[in-house]
């Protein structure tokens, strides 16, 4: 390591290298220049009473540390049905976890835990599940096939999830792009994850089993917020059908991104949708980030196939130990061990994400191969180096590192330091191929970080539990005449209805769309005043109160009803929803009393403006006939509200103010 | 029928002829419900003929309905070699030599798509490509016997295995370990029990309840106990080598003259039933839970006995049996009756002359417990001395599936009724207990709340 390399200097001149900008600055070109390309899967629990392959309650959750029983697995890869070793699984295998699951008799029985075959597959899902994907325009499969989908992290005490394709084939249409469908497909949802330290990793089995829909775009994205709004669109289609979960948990987005050059990596669990252009923007410059180290390292080192790191197990100096994560590893006997890279100089230190460089490349697959817990390494490019460079120099003579290598150090019981010293070479020789093809988890910040490598269609095999289910034309054709409006449609009505555009999302999020048609037609309610109600008051409502255990969106019918039949002005709603979403069960009388309502002889309107005319010429606030009318509307609209509309209150308002002008005020 | 068409018959067979579409071929299909492309793939011959089987490029598998299918064109053709990595399984002179026979069974397994289903599939090589922990514990030599499901296993299977065994001890090996279905694992270890006597090394029947085609398999780790339990144990036993819990844990090695499998589908399914299991193993120990096992020995003086009367059979008796069911016995010639009876091994009265017709014929029949636990207690009740003196012999606790072995076993070597029911009641290998421990019958009823917090505690 030479002196006069500075690494914080090196990591800003490489993210001007890549071209880095911030979100908000950049542009579609931004993106066009990248190729950057994006796809979704999106999740979303199906909203039944019993889980996908056996009767246990579907969505029924436990604390973590409410639990019955405990037991162990360990996953061992298997070959595909077409004869092949997945790449993820053999890299879990590596990782040799023990697997805890905490079971709950409630809501788990022995199907969860591999101890019995699945039971016959729960007809509603598959109805549900075919509902959305005609819904998506897809091409229903004659046959559905239950395939075994390999998964070795534990998440699935079988190692696999059971799956199968509905339908293939489809689109969405956004507002000025058609998005295709690869396929919808019905799965069991996995178990919920306790904690993942070391070797040891617990799930919950609550969770495991809950029907799950899954529908994946091809990469037609071109832009992060387009991704985000074909995630949108997607998640309202779903919730549009009435037959899935909401809330916390019930939909999820896995989001697949890449660049020219670059290979598809795809961001695992993203929760939030409004996470994803943040997401997916980093991941392309990351992408290119790794493209220009691959130039760098081919235009250093010719003979790739030759290349290797050096590595020794060395002492722990007297320094290491005021280092608290080395001073935890000495007194656990763990062992120190240098690393040399050849020619990585200026590489460990090259931007890949905001505020990470390629070291955290490494450092990722250390913790989740190797099973080493950050921080799980230090190195000659650390930004803020936690050793002076006497220490470093020290090391790098025992390696006979030269100039241009770069050196790290990591602490590892002895039983891991072979799976890392493979790891940290691994990475590295990946780097000269560009970007690797790898699942990586979504991070709060908009980074992402390693979480396995991305598995491929070989881990793939056909369920030998279970019998193929016909999907017989019968029944298609009576869900095809079941199904909802369409989202475009839908889109297009509130359109129609001249509802505000930003009202659309909290109305189609929630499928409140039926509802409007409902009150629409049976209380002839104008469509403005009604998508303003739910989009904007009511949204407010939800954010700023918790709702009572009663209440639903049914119960705003039942308002208007009630509104009606008492013959009050239908506007009285604004006032009356935020006490109703609080205490649904409040009966009528209380509920207008609550919310202030009071009887106003409407006649005697004329004459109160004339007193609050004359209140208002002695407050002297303001000669302004404009702003006499806000405060005469202010006083009276709180008085008035439930017996006259308030575009009646302010004509006659105007009326009068125009009647009794003063023309010595004006 | 032409090979092309794999497991396909009539109307979806008629289909692929027609567009001349090969099964394995990469093909590109219209149908009324849309275009599908992927690869065509067998069909499992108990599947409809309605349906077209395809693998889409992302590893899915589909059906297709063949009356939406418009048109057929085939574009490629790749067909799968499902193949387990081979390698040469690795010898090390310090380490005990083990020698593995194949029966069968998902011990190793892989896809059929005549079926469906999974089928066996067997080699030294393809076992340490998929359990390369395997050359740790010993050197392995294996050897394919029959390949059949564990219900196919029968007296000819049991001999042909017990022949098979006595040869490789004389030859020098230092433990033995049979593959096998679980099914039936335990009818096969009281066959063995019975017909290798004095063996001076462990006999280890294994299986495994999810195939090895399953990542969370107990087979790899079964395997693993097993092979370790030939190689290192001083038990010199016939046994069976299963799951102690559900999870990967610990397997236990039960006595095979004790054992039975009791429960369809759990990973722990074996229990030693009115004894407590010979030992623990894990990876690493033994851990014997009793101590008057027969110990390993250095000589080669193995004894075997290979002989079975198959005309033998097992009644499990059920309220308003009537006669005819064992007429029909008498009829079609067999030679003994084992009856699992009810409580202390009774029948009802309808039966008596049925019996007494045996006693005349001189077919021996023995009387075991559909209880599993406990003894035959004939003397108790009247229709127990009643039965008795129509001829029918207690078999004390031997389970009744032991009981039926061991009768063919019997009947096998002699006719002399007296000398069979000397063998029968003469205990060989634990298969008669003299006395059954407190801790024999332990079946805990979960939901108590004891039995509760002693399951939260331990891993399942």
């Amino acid at each position: 390591m030479s002196k006069d390399f500075d690494p914080a200097h090196n990591y800003k001149k490489t993210r001007k290298h890549v071209g880095y900008i911030e979100r908000h600055v950049a542009r579609p070109d931004t993106y066009e220049k990248l190729g950057f390309k994006c796809g979704l899967e999106v999740h979303q629990q199906l909203k039944t009473e019993q889980k996908l392959f056996c009767r246990c309650p579907a969505g029924i959750y436990h604390d973590f540390n409410d639990f019955d029983a405990e037991l162990i697995r360990h996953m061992r890869p298997t070959l595909s049905e077409m004869g092949t070793y997945d790449g993820t699984a053999l890299m879990e295998f590596k990782t040799r976890k023990n697997i805890t699951y905490r079971i709950k008799n409630d809501t788990t029985c022995t199907y969860e835990i591999d101890d019995t075959p699945p039971f016959r597959v729960n007809r509603e899902a598959l109805n549900y599940a075919i509902e959305i994907a005609l819904m998506l325009k897809t091409n229903i499969v004659g046959e559905l096939h239950i395939t075994r989908k390999q998964y070795l992290d534990g998440s699935i005490p079988t190692g696999f999830q059971r799956t199968a394709i509905v339908g293939i084939e489809g689109e969405i249409v956004l507002k000025d792009k058609r998005i295709r469908i690869i396929q919808l497909s019905l799965e069991e949802d996995a178990c919920r994850e306790i904690s993942d330290i070391r070797h040891e990793r617990i799930y919950s089995t609550d969770r495991l089993g809950i029907p799950l829909i899954e529908t994946v775009t091809y990469p037609d994205l071109t832009t992060p917020e387009q991704a985000r709004d074909a995630g949108l669109f997607i998640r309202f289609l779903n919730r549009s059908s009435g037959r899935v979960r909401t809330g916390i948990g019930s939909g999820r987005q896995d989001v697949n991104v890449s660049i020219a050059g670059g290979t598809r990596v795809e961001i695992k669990g993203v929760s939030h949708i409004r996470n994803i252009p943040e997401l997916t923007h980093n991941e392309a410059f990351r992408q290119k980030a790794l493209l220009l180290i691959k130039n760098l390292l081919q235009e250093r080192i010719l003979e790739p196939e030759k290349w290797n790191i050096r590595y020794r197990t060395i002492n722990f100096d007297v320094s290491d130990i005021q280092y608290t994560p080395i001073r935890n590893a000495m007194e656990k006997g763990w062992k120190l061990v240098a690393v040399n890279l050849p020619k990585f100089r200026g590489v460990l230190s090259f931007f890949t994400q905001p505020g990470k460089s390629f070291a955290d490349e490494i450092s990722g697959r250390l913790k989740v191969i190797a099973c080493l817990e950050y921080p799980n390494m230090i190195h000659s490019e650390d930004q803020m180096p936690v050793f002076d460079e006497k220490l470093l120099e020290k090391r790098s003579k025992i390696l006979g590192s030269k100039p241009e290598d770069a050196q790290l150090v990591f602490w590892a019981p002895e039983e891991d330091i072979h799976t890392a010293v493979e790891t940290i070479a691994e990475r590295c020789r990946l780097a000269f191929l560009g970007v690797p093809n790898e699942t990586r988890q979504a991070l709060a910040d908009g980074n992402t970080d390693f979480e396995r490598v991305l598995p491929g269609a070989d881990r793939m095999y056909p369920d030998t539990d279970s019998a193929p289910i016909p999907i017989k034309e019968e029944l298609i054709d009576k869900i095809r005449r079941g199904l909802p409006i369409n989202l475009e449609n839908r889109i297009a009505q509130l359109e129609n209805w001249k509802i505000p555009s930003h009202c659309f999302n909290y109305i189609l999020r929630n499928n409140l769309s039926p509802l409007m048609e409902r009150i629409i037609t049976d209380f002839n309610i104008e469509s403005i005043f009604l998508g303003t109600l739910l989009g904007q008051r009511l949204k407010y409502i939800e954010g700023h109160h918790e709702a009572g255990p009663e209440f639903n969106y049914d119960s705003i019918y039942h308002l208007f009803r009630l509104v009606r039949e008492r013959d009050l002005h239908p506007e009285i709603i604004s006032l009356l929803l935020p006490v109703h979403y609080r205490y649904p069960r409040l009966d009528f009388d209380s509920l207008l009393n609550s919310a202030g309502y009071k009887n106003y002889n409407v006649k005697k309107i004329p004459a109160d403006i004339s007193e609050l005319k004359r209140i208002f010429h002695n407050l002297k606030k303001s000669i302004h006939p404009l702003a006499e009318y806000n405060w005469i509307m202010g006083q009276l609209r709180p008085a008035v509200l439930g017996n006259i509309s308030l575009s009646e209150l302010s004509k006659i308002v105007r009326e009068e103010q125009s009647k009794h002008k003063e023309p010595a005020d004006v | 029928m032409s090979d092309i068409f794999k497991g396909y018959r009539g109307s979806a067979l008629d289909i692929l002829k027609k567009f001349k579409v090969r099964v394995w071929s990469d093909a590109v299909i219209d149908t009324t419900r849309g275009k599908f492309s992927g690869i065509i793939l067998p069909r499992s011959e108990n599947d409809d003929d309605q349906h077209i089987v395809l693998k889409l490029s992302n590893g899915y598998n589909i059906g297709l309905d063949i009356n939406t299918i418009e048109n057929m064109r085939e574009i490629g053709y790749r067909e799968a070699h499902y193949k387990i990595p081979e390698k040469d399984f690795p010898t090390d002179k310090g380490k005990a030599k083990v020698k593995l026979f194949g029966t069968g069974g998902t011990i190793a397994s892989r896809l059929d798509y005549r079926t469906g289903a999974v089928i066996p599939a067997f080699s030294p090589g393809e076992l340490y490509g998929a359990v390369p922990e395997l050359a740790e514990i010993c050197n392995l030599e294996t050897e394919k016997l029959f390949a059949v499901f564990s219900e196919n296993m029968g007296p000819r299977e049991y001999m042909k295995l017990a022949t098979a065994i006595g040869k490789e001890i004389e030859k020098g090996v230092d433990g033995i370990v049979i593959g096998h279905g679980t099914d039936t694992l335990h009818h096969t270890a009281a066959a063995l029990s019975f017909m290798i006597r004095n063996s001076p090394v462990p006999i280890v029947l294994v299986g495994s309840q999810r195939s090895s085609d399953r990542p969370s398999s107990d087979a790899a780790l079964n395997l693993i106990h097993a092979t370790t339990t030939a190689a290192r144990s001083d038990i010199a036993e016939v046994m069976v080598c299963m799951f102690g819990p559900t999870s990967d844990e610990y397997g236990l090695l039960h006595q095979g003259t004790r054992v039975r499998k009791m429960h369809s589908s759990y990973r722990s399914t074996f229990r030693t039933i009115g004894d407590v299991p010979l030992a623990m193993v894990t990876r690493n120990e033994i851990k014997p839970l009793r101590h008057d096992y027969n110990r390993r020995r250095k000589d080669r003086q193995v004894e075997i006995f290979p002989f079975f009367e198959e005309k033998v059979a097992m009644l499990y008796y059920y309220p308003n049996m009537l006669p005819d069911m064992i007429y029909s016995l008498i009829e079609n010639e067999y030679k003994g009756i084992v009856i699992a009876g009810t409580g202390l091994g009774h029948v009802n009265k309808p039966l008596y002359p049925a019996l007494r017709k045996c006693q005349e014929l001189g077919i021996p029949v023995y009387m075991t417990v559909q209880t599993l636990w406990g003894y035959v207690h004939m003397f108790v009740y009247d229709t127990g001395r009643d039965l008795m003196s129509m001829g029918v012999i207690p078999a004390e606790n031997m389970l009744p599936e032991v009981a039926y072995v061991k009768l063919g076993w019997a009947l096998g070597q002699t006719k002399d009724l007296q000398k069979v029911k000397e063998i029968m009641l003469k205990p060989i290998c634990r298969d008669i207990t003299p006395k059954e421990p407190y801790n024999g019958y332990l079946v805990y009823q979960g939901g108590i709340p004891e039995v509760e917090e002693f399951i939260r505690k331990v891993h399942k």
